[in-house]
Order: structure tokens, then sequence, then C-alpha cells
């Protein structure tokens, strides 16, 4: 056992170091550092070019999608040394999040799922960050129930072969900055909701689509519902047969919740310096025993969050698979920085209601409090988690699903009405 | 980076885990704690032809020679078995003590006898209820000669020697060694919440104790040793997680209500998760203990209190869940679920209570390791 490289890595950590350190956007530094969650912090430029003017210069000299095959822009690197880069990018990697939904999810999508001409058209320019992709999944009338969404495709009665699209997605991260978006539909609601759907890219620029930013509960609008007005897109832009589409979307899913449960950190760090500063009874917060306990708690969600991850950077070390237990990490992350925020407020007294930059802890705290709720529900609620993992991982049988084997057109869509109907 | 067991670790732990079903599993334990055995003799016995209890004692004082890895696995496999043998008092602590604190003398009179089973050594810290501390060792020793009383020392029902802390002639706590078959010992065995694993008060008036490493030196030895056995500990609280988990989860398998398999409910799916969280966040941290225990590293206080304390509530949040997945049946005697919350609660206290250990960690994280912990 050691947290060592092997040579090889070691060598490759050599290499990405100094090149990072001679081409890193250090300029950027302090504003990134200073950055809370939901914020990036860059206040001196556009953060979007600040994003792309990174992402680009890291594919120009080969970094950009490490893991992907070199013909779609990647660098045709293990598992590992996109790990090690990673860690080495490290305060610059917030830089990367813009690219996050596309070089995360849709890439794999694509690449998995549509033909070579495709993928060697529409691959590079997502590795390195010309074109931004989002992911339109959620509707307002099915989240977790993702299956049962609602936004219809039909074939053109123009005999062209292209697609109308009517309808409306919601929960869009990023759709305001995206150039493309891949699309989940019902092509067929004459047959189980599972089977009816069908997945397709398009152009976020395409006439008919209107991106509308949604005002969150904490103030900011990073995600956007997305309304279809007889949208036209070509069959070319098809991912997977007719009907295949609940399939096709499972790809994208699995690689959805790998992004966003890895390297979570719940701000123990912060809170921890928090308990050192603020005081209780006229002592440091840390020496106050209730306190201590408190903070135990949630060193060792933070330190098992830390050392799950370093498990499975182990087994891409060795070449292996990662096990499931990497399946906790946004379940416990999401949960625990909420506890945290509430915590840590409370540890600051009256004072703990001031949201400010320049505030107590530069607000960090209350940037927190206000975003970790969305962190609970994001690429998959904490109660899909469970059963995730109550179903994938310990083998328990899936829940009754009363729709399994009905025809989309026939599911009752009001729990209201249903109810009336039985009384 | 390599935060994995070796390839002969792994064969080690399921070389231990084939010997201590074959033995019989969880049933050693019912049947010494349904008994008036203070312990399994002939499990104890072929866990020490096995190998396994000098598995990190040198081969110079008849152990195997192997490192504190190999007794990380072992660990975890006696505690996924709840086995009834005094383990953690014989090996992860008076061994250890002997080990770090020892003259060669000492180590040659007493290691090859607990590596080989024929004695057994238990800590005697404890005098009396609240948390412990070296302000609270009452008991000194005068002369070469100890008095006082120690209570509770796990496994001192059965023990030949015991390290105990003590006042020494000029006041300071400091470590001896005592034969416990000498004279001047009076052992009285207390009940239990877990009597597979003996609890005793000692009463010494004059008993023959010979000083173990310097004098007035001896909290410092004994925190350092009880990091060390925290660690180990924390593997067995690992292993007996994890099996609570499976009973429970193959019990919500099997178990049929309103129609359905009880797994299929939510309430149930989710505490079962739930469960799984509790038991993964231990594994990670636990294998971070092991990684300090086997370097030496000089994060050990903030690994083994972190081990110690993630280890301790996975391993009673698994205990008591499985009882409420049970239902009823799991507060039969017949099931085996109380003795897995028998253990888990018990072991929770071993070693100094989980509250005692929050407080050890944050004062570790908050004194010159906090750079390297968070």
């Amino acid at each position: 056992m050691d947290f060592e490289d092997t040579p090889q890595e070691a060598a490759f950590r050599a290499e990405v170091r100094s090149w990072i350190d001679a081409n890193a956007p250090k300029h950027l530094e302090d504003q990134l550092k200073r950055a809370n969650f939901g914020d990036m912090g860059i206040t001196s430029e556009d953060p979007i070019q600040a994003c792309k003017a990174w992402q680009k210069k890291k594919a120009e000299a080969g970094w950009a999608c490490l893991h992907w095959p070199k013909e779609y822009g990647g660098g045709n690197r293990t598992p590992m040394e996109r790990v090690i880069w990673n860690q080495e990018e490290g305060i610059f990697r917030a830089l990367g999040g813009l690219f996050t939904i596309g070089q995360g999810m849709c890439g794999p999508t694509v690449m998995a799922w549509a033909d070579e001409e495709t993928r060697r058209r529409m691959l590079p320019p997502l590795a390195s960050g010309e074109e931004v992709w989002c992911q339109l999944f959620s509707e307002p009338a099915s989240g977790s129930d993702l299956a049962g969404l609602r936004t219809r495709a039909v074939k053109a009665e123009d005999g062209s072969g292209d697609w109308i699209v009517n309808g409306q997605k919601i929960w869009t991260s990023g759709a305001q900055n995206s150039d493309w978006g891949l699309l989940i539909a019902r092509t067929d609601p004459d047959v189980p909701k599972h089977k009816g759907l069908t997945m397709f890219f398009l152009s976020m620029k395409s006439p008919g689509v209107e991106v509308r930013p949604i005002k969150q509960a904490n103030g900011q609008s990073s995600f956007n519902e997305v309304y279809f007005t007889d949208v036209r897109i070509p069959d070319s832009q098809r991912l997977g047969a007719v009907g295949q589409g609940w399939e096709v979307s499972l790809t994208t899913l699995m690689n959805e919740r790998l992004s966003i449960g890895a390297g979570m950190s719940t701000g123990f760090p912060q809170l921890l310096s928090l308990c050192m500063d603020v005081e209780v009874d006229g002592k440091p917060a840390v020496q106050d025993s209730n306190v201590r306990s408190k903070l135990a708690q949630f060193a060792v969600r933070e330190m098992g969050l830390k050392y799950t991850g370093m498990r499975a950077i182990t087994a891409l070390s060795k070449g292996e698979t990662p096990g499931p237990e990497n399946s906790i990490g946004k379940l416990v992350a999401g949960a625990t920085m909420q506890d945290l925020a509430m915590f840590a407020l409370d540890l600051q007294g009256q004072s703990g209601v001031i949201w400010e930059k320049d505030g107590p802890h530069d607000g960090r705290f209350q940037a927190i409090l206000m975003r970790s709720p969305a962190t609970r529900i994001e690429g998959g609620s904490d109660e899909i988690l469970r059963n995730i993992i109550g179903e994938r991982v310990l083998g328990l049988p899936g829940d009754i699903r009363v729709d399994k084997d009905v025809a989309f057109k026939d599911i009752p869509t009001s729990g209201r009405k249903k109810a009336a109907a039985a009384a | 980076m390599n935060l994995d067991f070796s390839d002969e670790q792994k064969a080690l732990k399921d070389q231990v885990r084939r010997f201590l079903e074959d033995r019989g599993g969880v049933a050693q334990m019912r049947a010494v704690l349904t008994s008036d055995a203070s312990y399994d003799k002939d499990l104890y016995k072929g866990l020490a032809e096995l190998g396994v209890l000098g598995a990190a004692i040198p081969e110079e004082f008849g152990g195997v020679g192997l490192s504190h890895l190999d007794l990380c696995v072992v660990a975890e496999e006696l505690g996924r078995v709840i086995a009834p043998v005094p383990v953690a008092s014989s090996i992860y602590l008076a061994a250890e003590f002997l080990l770090q604190a020892g003259s060669q003398a000492q180590k040659e009179a007493w290691l090859p006898k607990l590596a080989a089973g024929e004695a057994i050594g238990a800590f005697a810290l404890n005098e009396g209820e609240g948390r412990m501390g070296p302000e609270k060792i009452k008991a000194s020793v005068s002369g070469g000669k100890l008095t006082g009383t120690k209570s509770p020392v796990a496994d001192g029902d059965c023990a030949d020697v015991a390290i105990v802390a003590a006042k020494s002639d000029s006041g300071a706590v400091s470590l001896y060694v005592v034969d416990l078959n000498g004279p001047g010992v009076e052992r009285r065995t207390l009940g239990s919440i877990d009597p597979s694993r003996g609890q005793a008060v000692l009463t010494f008036s004059g008993a023959p104790a010979e000083l173990l490493g310097g004098e007035g030196d001896g909290w410092h030895i004994a925190t350092q040793v009880m990091d060390r056995a925290a660690i180990l500990m924390a593997y067995e609280q690992l292993g007996g997680a994890d099996r609570a988990l499976e009973m429970a989860r193959d019990y919500a398998l099997e178990r049929m209500a309103f129609g359905r398999p009880i797994g299929s409910f939510q309430a149930i799916k989710h505490m079962l998760a739930d469960m799984y969280v509790s038991a993964t966040l231990a594994r990670s941290n636990c294998y971070y203990g092991a990684w300090a225990l086997a370097s030496g590293a000089s994060e050990l206080p903030v690994a083994a209190a972190t081990a110690r304390v993630s280890a301790s509530q996975a391993f009673q949040h698994c205990a008591k869940n499985n009882i409420q997945v049970h239902g009823g049946m799991g507060f039969t005697f017949e099931y085996d679920c109380h003795l897995f919350y028998r253990r888990a609660n018990a072991l929770a206290l071993a070693l100094g209570s989980v509250s005692t250990w929050e407080d050890m960690l944050v004062d570790r994280m908050t004194t010159g390791n906090v750079a390297a912990a968070a």
C-alpha cells in the first residue's frame, strides 16, 4: 500500500506539471481561488471566453479529453493518465466546467451510438471547446421518471425523412451557452413508455428552439428551460434506432453519475478553519466539545470520500474498472455539504445570515447552503441513487412499476384526478 | 497510487475466511455466549497453528514475521464471524505493547507464548465509569509491587499476563507487566453486553510488577499502542458491518410482505443503501488506517482516529438496522442479529468510546497534521 506513482505515472505527472506551469492562465488564479459553490468567480473577463481559451490551448497541445481516441480530438491516454492530469490541473480545472456535460456525457453517447462520419465531425470541436453541448433530458413532468417524458418527435409529412419536434425540456445546464444538444424525445406514444423513445442531437441554433434561463432558488441562473416549436431535425442526427432512445440514454446517465460524483469535496477544510476563527463562549469554536463531535463526523465523511476516490484511482492504475463503491460519491457529498453549511452558519451566529462575497468568510458557506439542495437532486436524486445502490449493488428487487406494460398514452397524468375517480 | 492489499494478502484473507467458516462461522460465537467458557479454546489454538496470531510478530520471537497489513485482513475476517477469541487483547494490544516498548527479555519471555496461543495477554487500563485519562489512574506500584483495582479489563477473565497502567513510586503513570497467575491477583468475571469477549475486574494486592518502557512514559506508550490497535479493531468492525449488511440484504430478499419481497419497498431498500454507504466510507477510511499502520506514517494518529470513528459507527449502524430489517425475528435469541448488535456496541467502547476518539481526531487534525489530513 502506498500513495506513490509508478515510474511511468511519475514521468507523465512531471510532463503534465511543467506544461501546465508554463501555459495555465495564471492571471485568473486569485479569482478562481475565491470561487464559491455555483459561482466560478471570474469577473475580470468573460468567463465563457476564459473557459474556451484554456480548453483550446489544451486541445492544441493534445491535453483535451485525454482518454478519447486521437481521431476524435482526444489524447489517447489511459484513464489513470486522465486522473493525473486532473490532479495537476488543480484550480484551473474549474475552467472545464463549461464542457463537463458535453465531454463527460454527450461525447461518450455520440461515440457509442453515432456512425463514424458523425463522430469525426462532432467530437473534435467538442473536445477542443469550440462547440459546447447540453443534455436535453428532464422535463417538467418527468425528472426521476425520465422515461415518462412527453416531448414529441414525429416524421415530417414532406417525405424528407426529417423529424419535427414539439415540447419542453427543463433543468438544462448551460443551454444558453450551447451549440448542440443531445435530445431524447417520444416517437411512439402507443407503446409502453421505455419503448417509444428516440435519441437525437440538434443544433441549438435551429429555428423553433427557445432557451429561457430559470431563476433558481439561490438567485443564479445556470439551469434553463428549452422550448421546441416545430423544430426540424434531419434523420441523420438520430442516435441509435427509432425506439431505442432509452437504451441510448443509459450510456449518458452512467457517465453522468460518474462525472458528478467524482472527486467531490464537502467543504470540510473550510469548516475546520472556520472553527478555529469563530468563538463559542469566548474560546475558539474548535475547543467546544459539541463542535468537536460534529467536526469529527464531517471529517470521517470527507476522508471516507477522499479515500474511496483513491481506491478507484488504484483500480485505474492497475488497469481495472473501479468497483461499485463509487456510487456513494454524490449521495454522501450532497447531503454532507448541506448539513455542513447549516452547521457553519450556526457557528457564525447571527452573522451567518450575511451572504456577501466580501462578508464573513467570503460568504462561502452561504453559497453552499443555497446551492446544495440542487446537488441532492441533479443527476439522480438522493432517492434514485439509493434505489441504484439497493438494486444494482445489493441486488434487491426493482420497485413495482404499475405503468410498465401500459401504452404511454394511457398512463394517468394526475394523481388528483385518479383519486377523485376512485372516490 | 496503490490503496489496496496485495494478492498474497487477499489470499491470506480467503484462507482465514475458509478456516473460520469451516469451524462454524458465527455459531462459534453463539456457543461461547451460551456457555460458561470465556472464549473458544479450540478456535484460538487453531488460529495459532494457522500462524494468524503471530502474523505480525517477528520470527525471532516466535511469530511469522508478516506485516501489519496481513494482520488487518485477518482482523476483518475475525470480525465477519464475530469470533469469540481474545485476539484483540492478546495480539493487537499486549503483543504490540511488548513490541513497541518491551525489553529484549520481556519480548523473549512473552511474545513466543502469545504467538503460539499458549498465553493470553490483556491491557488493564480502566478504573471505573467515565472517560479514561491519566489523572484517573489510582493503581500504583511501590517497590515492584502493584496495588489497585482495574475494571473493566477485556479478556481479564482468561488472560495470563496483563500490561497494567499504574503510578510509579514517583507518581508518574507507567506501564507494568504483571503475571496474572502469580500472587496478589484476584479476578472476577463481569456481566457484559457481549459475554463472548469476557470482561473482568482485576484486584491487585502486592502483585509483582515489572516496568515496561520508561518510568513516566506510560500514557504516551499507551496512546501509541492504542492507535495501532484501533486500526486493527476497525478492521474487525468493518468485517462485522459488512456481514450484518449481508444478513439484512439476504433477509430482505427472502422475506415476503404484502405479496412482495420486503427489499422491494423503498423504506427497506433505502435503509440498506444507507448501511452500504456507512460500510463503504468505513472501508475506505480503514484502508487509510492500514496504510498508516504499515508505513509508520506521521499521519498515523489522524488515520487511526478516522478509521476508528468511521468503523465504530458503521458497525453500530449496520447491526442495529439489521435487527430492524428482520423485524420481530431479529429480536429473538435464535436469530444471529443480536450477536452482531452485542459485538458492535461492545467494540464501540473498547479502547475508549466513540466520543473520546472523535475528540482525539479533532485534536490531532488541529495540531500539526491538519495539512496532511484535510
